[in-house]
């Protein structure tokens, strides 16, 4: 219904009255929906950090009585102790939920729908109504997640990666009856959701672009962005089809991965399916999400260290050439989590060729960051302060890929504490920071209002100083062998000197978790009592900074303002100010930057 | 008790998160009514940022001081060695890597932390400089991934000889079985719907048809002769495990419905393994904390935790279900006579089913 020219048009004309369901529940404004997109993601983040933590408590102090577990979990944890279906459970949904719906669909939602239009200069999504639908999909996914953790026999508890047999057969763990199936259905329609998405980024960042915005003056995180959705329309399906070939497993009867079981005193029927071919399906989305989740995160922090360095973002060709490169290479990387499935060690050489190549457009970025601060006049407001703890973190935890991405080496680090270790950094920190860099730095364009600084920072330091607290220690107890997902390490008296360690990881992390509270008081709290904003509080280049802090329908009152340069014209040379916006002419005889 | 521990000390964290927002109010001039970052934020924040680099090398520094003990214990198969020396190639190079690059990092954040009035050096693009880091990390992984495919490929390819000894390892929920092939170096065919034979008799479902299977042993403990290779072939009948012996760097997933093979040649016995003094000083500081463990029990009324002696270890470390943390068998690693004295006094299928 609201196409952009018909958004134009009503610009021009009058404005459509509003209802209050109109306006701020089926809103098809991207505005609107990145900030439902954003609310949704924080409370889910809220149910999954908070998920993290009961479990670090049951690892430190396994077989201590707390009453927070009774409180908590109810029945289960009879006298206060976790029961062991319900560990696996709270990992598996805290997977769940912070890697689907906190990092894929409240990141890229809130920014790809906040930032594509404002930034290519668009009126609105090619397809409001798709976006609209989007985003009540997720919502309506998020409900059944969260209602499958009320289910009597607990919610799903097979791992994120929910492996047949395990999540297949309800004999095999009680997580895997309703529990399943509501997970089941919850991530179809998620999948569903995250399609309908990604495919109207596409098209928006394709056709709406305004006058004089060629793809090489897009901002860096347009690109990413545009590059996100398109592996996600390339993967995701994949994830639906291994979704509905275990469905049909569980409920239908079918053998498509399951084989030769005898469970609880009884041979099941199943014959002729392969566990091994859904670990294919699963990680080919698996894999390629790993940087659905990073490149928008990598896509905020080009455009925030550019800005608050006061510098072009450097080497710019090489940042999207990276951004490509490394889209392409996580579509073919799938099978190093897989390395020692049963599949052909020779799969493994050729997995471990095209892992170990990823390391390359990686460091690239990295370098390219890392340059962009050198001579730069940093400002180190929240939002960079985040920034540049994504990078320290995307080196850190990226580093230790090249050992798990290694075949050989993967051997005996599999599936250990050391996996957690690499993979909760350079994805899920890193992520988290992109995130946080995101709001702080798009909360005025967002709400109007700013964010505190000084809570701002106080968050960023107490979290800064924890993510490493929490899992540098971490890479110890893997490379010890300690195996993750155990519900305690007190069956092995070999691991008893890794239990302080255990301790020390989670003293850190309940810090991190309540160092979140500040950002969510900050958050609420800036969103109703916060100083308002200025247009332009970041002396930003980027086209959203030109719209007025009122939000409008169509963004821009009057024309949609042209591009006559690239994002990146920070502290050029011949300018009076240290940033001259894209809207802005070239002057008589400027040359505008080749790239 | 625990509550009010925990409670304690969620009050006292909030103080110091609340005290710490103080110091950043105060540190700043109070005129400027903006939430923009100032010169004072720039300053103390540039500050903190070398601060945090500083932080970074003390962790990783505390870490090794004190917990380098527990990394990678000592390898006791033939494959060992090589994974290993691979293994601290790596972390090597990404020790050198990590510490540069964090270095640059934060002392740049420091070092050009912003000044009102200053301007940047703009900067967009040097692709000599671009060609360099992005060459230097092709060789160095060229490197890697040759030395990696090469050890991989030694470690994967599993040659049965006469002379290798083929075990089946049998997983479910929630143990592990072994079955040794006995005098005819041959497993005897197994499935699942044999399980149920011979009143459950038949643990691993050996197949009564096959000749073969008749001398077939079926264990719940490892024993490895030393210095002979051992063929690992994997059986699962439940849901996926994971048969992870990691002083062997060892590990394979256990598939329902297909056979999974490893191999590797163990090099040192348990008892030779007993008295390496990595492995004395583990064991002794492991029974530290039991008979510390043990005095809180004790004194509950609960029995004390038996002291510790080393074994080798197989685990499962593929998510199993509730008991999958408890999911273990022992591996005794003996000299070739004290192996065939053992198997000789195990029962063997025929033996078993009569």
């Amino acid at each position: 219904m609201s196409t952009a020219a018909q958004l134009h048009e009503e610009d021009h004309g009058h404005h459509h009255k509003e209802t209050f369901v109109t306006k701020y529940i089926f809103s098809q404004d991207h505005k609107m929906i990145s900030k439902q997109y954003l609310i949704t993601g924080i409370f889910m983040g809220i149910i999954g950090i908070a998920m993290s933590l009961l479990f670090r408590l049951q690892l430190a102090w396994p077989e201590q009585p707390m009453g927070v577990m009774q409180v908590l979990l109810g029945k289960w944890a009879p006298d206060g102790i976790m029961d062991p279906n319900v560990y696996l459970a709270l990992v598996t949904i805290h997977g769940t939920i912070m890697v689907f719906f906190v990092l894929t669909a409240g990141l890229s939602g809130t920014f790809s729908n906040l930032l594509i239009p404002l930034q290519i200069g668009a009126r609105d999504m090619a397809s409001g109504l798709l976006n609209m639908i989007s985003y009540w999909m997720f919502f309506l996914s998020s409900v059944i997640m969260v209602c499958s953790l009320f289910v009597e026999a607990g919610p799903a508890a097979a791992g994120w990666t929910i492996y047949p047999p395990l999540s297949a057969l309800p004999q095999a763990q009680p997580g895997s009856g309703l529990g399943m199936t509501l997970w089941l259905v919850s991530m179809a329609i998620f999948i569903a959701s995250s399609l309908l998405g990604s495919l109207n980024y596409i098209v928006t960042v394709i056709n709406l672009r305004t006058k004089g915005m060629t793809m090489t003056r897009l901002p860096l995180t347009i690109w990413a962005f545009f590059v996100t959705a398109i592996i996600g329309v390339v993967s995701f399906p994949v994830l639906l089809s291994a979704a509905l070939l275990l469905i049909m497993d569980r409920s239908f009867g079918t053998s498509f991965f399951l084989s030769d079981i005898f469970i609880q005193g009884e041979v099941l029927h199943y014959q002729g399916g392969s566990p091994v071919l859904y670990e294919h399906l699963f990680w080919f989305l698996g894999h390629p999400e790993v940087y659905i989740v990073l490149l928008p995160a990598l896509g905020i922090t080009s455009e925030v260290i550019a800005t608050n360095a006061r510098k072009p973002i450097f080497g710019y060709r090489a940042m999207v050439a990276s951004i490509l490169a490394i889209a392409f290479l996580s579509t073919i990387v799938w099978g190093h989590h897989m390395f020692i499935s049963g599949m052909n060690p020779f799969l493994g050489s050729v997995f471990t060729f095209t892992t170990l190549l990823i390391a390359i457009p990686s460091a690239v970025k990295a370098f390219n960051y890392i340059t962009t601060l050198w001579k730069g006049n940093l400002q180190l407001n929240p939002a960079m302060l985040f920034s540049i703890g994504l990078v320290s973190t995307f080196i850190s935890g990226g580093l230790t890929g090249i050992i798990l991405g290694d075949s050989t080496l993967d051997i005996n680090v599999h599936d250990t504490y050391f996996v957690v270790a690499h993979f909760h950094l350079v994805m899920g920190i890193s992520a988290l920071y992109g995130f946080f860099a995101g709001v702080y730095h798009w909360f005025p364009k967002m709400f109007g209002t700013m964010m505190n600084k000084n809570l701002g920072y106080v968050h960023f330091w107490v979290t800064a100083v924890c993510a490493y607290g929490v899992f540098l220690p971490m890479h110890f107890i893997g490379m010890a062998g300690l195996p993750r997902r155990y519900y305690t390490n007190t069956a092995f008296p070999y691991f008893d000197d890794l239990a302080n360690i255990n301790v020390v990881i989670t003293i850190f992390a309940l810090i991190a978790g309540a160092a979140q509270l500040v950002f969510l008081y900050n958050f609420i709290h800036s969103m109703f009592y916060g100083k308002p904003a200025e247009q332009n509080p970041w002396k930003s280049n980027t086209l959203e900074w030109t719209a007025p802090v009122e939000h409008m329908h169509g963004n821009w009152p009057g024309e949609i303002p042209h591009v006559h340069r690239w994002a990146y014209d920070y502290s050029k040379p011949g300018h009076e100010e240290d940033f001259v916006p894209q809207n802005i002419p070239l002057k008589e005889a400027e040359e505008e930057l080749q790239h | 008790m625990t509550v009010l521990l925990t409670l304690t000390v969620l009050a006292l964290i909030a103080i110091a998160i609340w005290q710490i927002t103080k110091i950043f109010e105060l540190s700043q001039t109070p005129k400027v009514n903006t939430q923009v970052a100032d010169d004072d934020d720039n300053q103390l924040n540039g500050k903190l940022m070398f601060a945090f680099l500083i932080f970074i090398y003390a962790l990783t520094l505390f870490s090794f001081w004190k917990w380098g003990d527990v990394l990678l214990p000592d390898a006791s198969s033939e494959h060992g060695a090589d994974y290993d020396n691979l293994m601290w190639i790596s972390f090597a190079i990404i020790f050198f890597v990590q510490t540069i690059t964090q270095a640059l990092l934060h002392y740049f954040a420091y070092k050009y932390r912003g000044e009102k009035g200053k301007k940047a050096y703009f900067y967009a693009d040097n692709d000599r400089l671009e060609a360099v880091w992005t060459i230097i990390p092709v060789i160095v992984l060229a490197g890697l991934i040759l030395y990696g495919l090469y050890t991989w490929t030694n470690i994967m390819s599993v040659e049965e000889d006469e002379d290798s000894l083929v075990i089946e390892l049998y997983a479910q929920q929630f143990n592990w079985k072994a079955r040794y092939s006995g005098d005819d170096g041959v497993l005897g065919d197994a499935n699942v719907r044999f399980l149920q034979d011979f009143d459950g008799k038949n643990q691993v479902g050996i197949d009564a048809t096959d000749p073969n299977g008749f001398d077939d042993v079926v264990v719940q403990e490892l024993h490895l002769p030393v210095g002979r290779e051992v063929v690992f072939k994997m059986r699962s009948q439940d849901v996926l495990h994971s048969a992870y012996m990691p002083h062997f760097r060892a590990q394979m997933n256990c598939v329902p419905g297909m056979i999974t093979e490893f191999a590797f040649v163990p090099v040192t016995t348990t008892s030779d393994m007993r008295q390496n003094p990595d492995v004395v000083a583990k064991v002794k500081k492991i029974n530290k904390i039991r008979v510390e463990n043990s005095k809180a029990l004790v004194a509950n009324g609960e029995e004390a935790l038996e002291p510790y002696a080393f074994d080798y270890l197989l685990l499962c470390n593929k998510i199993c279900g509730a008991s999958h943390y408890n999911m273990q068998m022992k591996i005794i690693v003996e000299t070739p006579e004290e192996f065939e004295k053992w198997i000789a006094n195990q029962q063997t299928f025929a033996q078993v089913i009569q």
